[in-house]
């Protein structure tokens, strides 16, 4: 593989698909649609020169399915999109769950509902972590928030998926697909797949034929494959919590944020901390499985008045946070829609009025 | 005492679940048979589609996925592109391919994707109960076409194979039905015909069987061979669409 410098200005979006040619990726299936068409560019000139495949496909439902018959086949497979396109994949997300089948997907997110518009937006949330698609089923959900750590986290992503043989999606945002920041090229970990002797790779006459499906008439077999299924998201849940956690000791508000809106925290958090207001920052990396113990922590916390989820949505991360404060605390939301960005005043407001609530200092 | 007559090394020793007269367990038959005797089977992926074929991936003795309901050619094509050297096949009902289907198998011929695809064609939704298809022909008469297919509100059956053939990509494409002995030998033929062209690399190949449904047809298992013979065929001739002066066999 050429190298690259040890550190140059990238795109997210490039970022995204650097990472996994250099995760050991080599086949993309894609559908153009904005704010990530950069990913799908990238892989077309790149995969070329590292002996690798990049198929545009019809529509986002075959490219799923591209993903599902080649992660079947033991390859490291990437598909990537934006919401509407990943409201189509939602089927071949349920039929990958069923089939464990070890894949990436990367959502460059904008705002929704239906068509909605092209700019960023967190109202994915409880598409990514909930569900989507039918059944009782889990991704593991990556929330990068540099251009850094979504090279890094595409990378680990592969790794994640084979590891659980479960699907791992990335929610990005088009903030983060479309800015340009330099990144490290660190050399990934495990560059080749690990060992997946249940592929279909053809029996070459010397075992009992693989099979891939996610069908079990028999519903005996289907409660098994179902208990198999939540003792691996159990375990994933245990081993694979990721957040970082910034000055929650004696912080008399924490915010909870993810992706780009961390970002925008982050700089409330300076100018609160000028008006002698400390306050902490709880920022899942693993949207599922939810960092509850750390925001549990951080709200049993004596100094901590209440909590303040800020994301760019109706209030859809708010939830897990209520659920893992259990009413210790307090918990405030607040969101912006349509691609519309909280301005640090519009948020340092909010704190205030729970710092100070009668104003005074 | 010689042996004349065994199994399949393709088909594994399970019995099949179709119904008495269902000619799905020819077809499957066929596909294995050409797979052993071209020596194609151990390097084999098949992809078992939704309809009455949905678990056929217990069936056949080589590596098999489950797809979607009509993403079979998009698996495939992800098996494909993965492992090149590999036979790779969908094995897809009417319903599944020319319905819901209908963008995925389209696609997958206009790439000429190296797969072959052997479709199964009954005019009828079989494993939901005999709703009716793209394929159910004018007047037929189904448990959602009760008062028989409506042209005028239903639409007129697709005619996969001629459309497909239209496609550059799409190299073979023939039509055949097992209501024959001459029958079953000459779709045998079509069926090692549309695996060579997958090894040769050549494009996309494709067969399309017309097949029975007695249960659902409301026909004896006799009555429904005549009725493939007759109405069916009527509306899907048999013949080569695509690819009759391919030279491939070995």
């Amino acid at each position: 593989m050429d190298r690259l410098p040890d550190r140059v200005l990238m795109k997210g979006n490039e970022a995204i698909a650097e990472a996994a040619i250099r995760a050991g990726c080599r086949h993309y299936f894609g559908y153009p649609i904005t704010p990530q068409t950069e990913i799908a560019h990238y892989m077309a000139k790149r995969m070329k020169s590292v002996g690798g495949v990049f198929l545009q496909a019809e529509s986002e439902v075959a490219a799923i399915n591209m993903v599902y018959g080649a992660a079947g086949a033991g390859a490291r497979v990437m598909t990537t999109s934006s919401s509407p396109g990943i409201s189509l994949k939602q089927e071949g997300f349920s039929y990958i769950a069923g089939a464990e089948l070890p894949c990436v997907v990367v959502n460059v997110a904008r705002c929704g509902p239906g068509l909605g518009g092209i700019l960023p937006a967190q109202g994915d949330y409880f598409q990514a972590t909930k569900g989507g698609g039918h059944g009782d089923y889990r991704n593991a959900v990556l929330a990068p928030a540099s251009v850094q750590e979504l090279y890094q986290l595409t990378v680990e992503a592969f790794d994640l998926a084979d590891r659980y043989r479960v699907l791992v999606l990335i929610l990005a945002d088009g903030t983060l697909g479309q800015m340009m920041e330099p990144v490290s090229h660190l050399e990934p970990k495990d560059a080749t797949a690990a060992g997946k002797p249940w592929a279909t790779v053809g029996t070459g006459g010397k075992r009992f034929h693989n099979t891939i499906t996610s069908i079990y008439i028999d519903p005996e077999r289907l409660e098994a494959h179902n208990l198999h299924l939540q003792a691996k998201y159990a375990k994933i849940a245990r081993n694979e919590v990721r957040c970082e956690s910034v000055g929650v000791e004696g912080a008399e508000v924490v915010v909870t944020a993810f992706g780009t809106t961390a970002r925008i925290v982050r700089n409330v958090i300076r100018q609160a901390a000028e008006e002698g207001i400390k306050v902490g920052l709880i920022r899942p990396i693993t949207l599922w499985p939810f960092p509850s113990e750390a925001v549990a922590a951080a709200a049993a916390h004596p100094s901590v008045k209440a909590l303040l989820s800020v994301e760019l949505n109706a209030g859809q991360m708010v939830e897990d946070v209520r659920l893992a404060v259990n009413g210790a605390k307090p918990v405030q939301f607040h969101g912006r829609m349509g691609g519309m960005l909280p301005t640090q005043r519009e948020i340092l407001e909010r704190i205030r009025a729970i710092a100070r609530p009668e104003g005074g200092t | 005492m010689a042996l004349v007559y065994q199994r399949t090394c393709g088909l594994l020793d399970v019995p099949f679940h179709y119904c008495p007269g269902c000619t799905h367990g020819i077809v499957h038959k066929l596909v294995a048979e050409v797979l052993c005797e071209l020596g194609l089977l151990d390097g084999a992926i098949g992809v078992s589609s939704v309809g009455c074929t949905y678990n056929n991936y217990e069936y056949f003795a080589c590596d098999m996925q489950q797809a979607a309901h009509g993403r079979a050619p998009a698996v495939a094509t992800g098996i494909k592109r993965v492992l090149p050297d590999a036979t790779v096949f969908t094995y897809q009902g009417d319903g599944d391919l020319a319905a819901i289907g209908t963008a995925e198998i389209v696609h997958a011929a206009a790439r000429g994707e190296r797969i072959t695809t052997v479709f199964v064609n009954n005019a009828i939704y079989g494993m939901t109960s005999g709703q009716m298809a793209p394929t159910t022909l004018v007047g037929q008469v189904t448990t959602t076409s009760p008062y028989g297919r409506d042209a005028a509100t239903q639409g007129f059956p697709i005619n996969v194979s001629e459309m497909l053939a239209t496609l550059r990509g799409a190299v073979y494409v023939e039509r055949v039905s097992v209501t024959s002995v001459k029958g079953i030998r000459a779709a045998k033929k079509a069926i090692r015909k549309a695996f060579l062209v997958q090894r040769k690399g050549l494009g996309f190949s494709f067969v399309e069987v017309l097949s029975t449904c007695p249960t659902n047809w409301g026909l004896s298992p006799v009555e429904s061979l005549k009725w493939v013979d007759t109405a069916m065929q009527e509306q899907y001739p048999l013949g080569v669409f695509k690819g009759a002066d391919l030279e491939v066999e070995p």
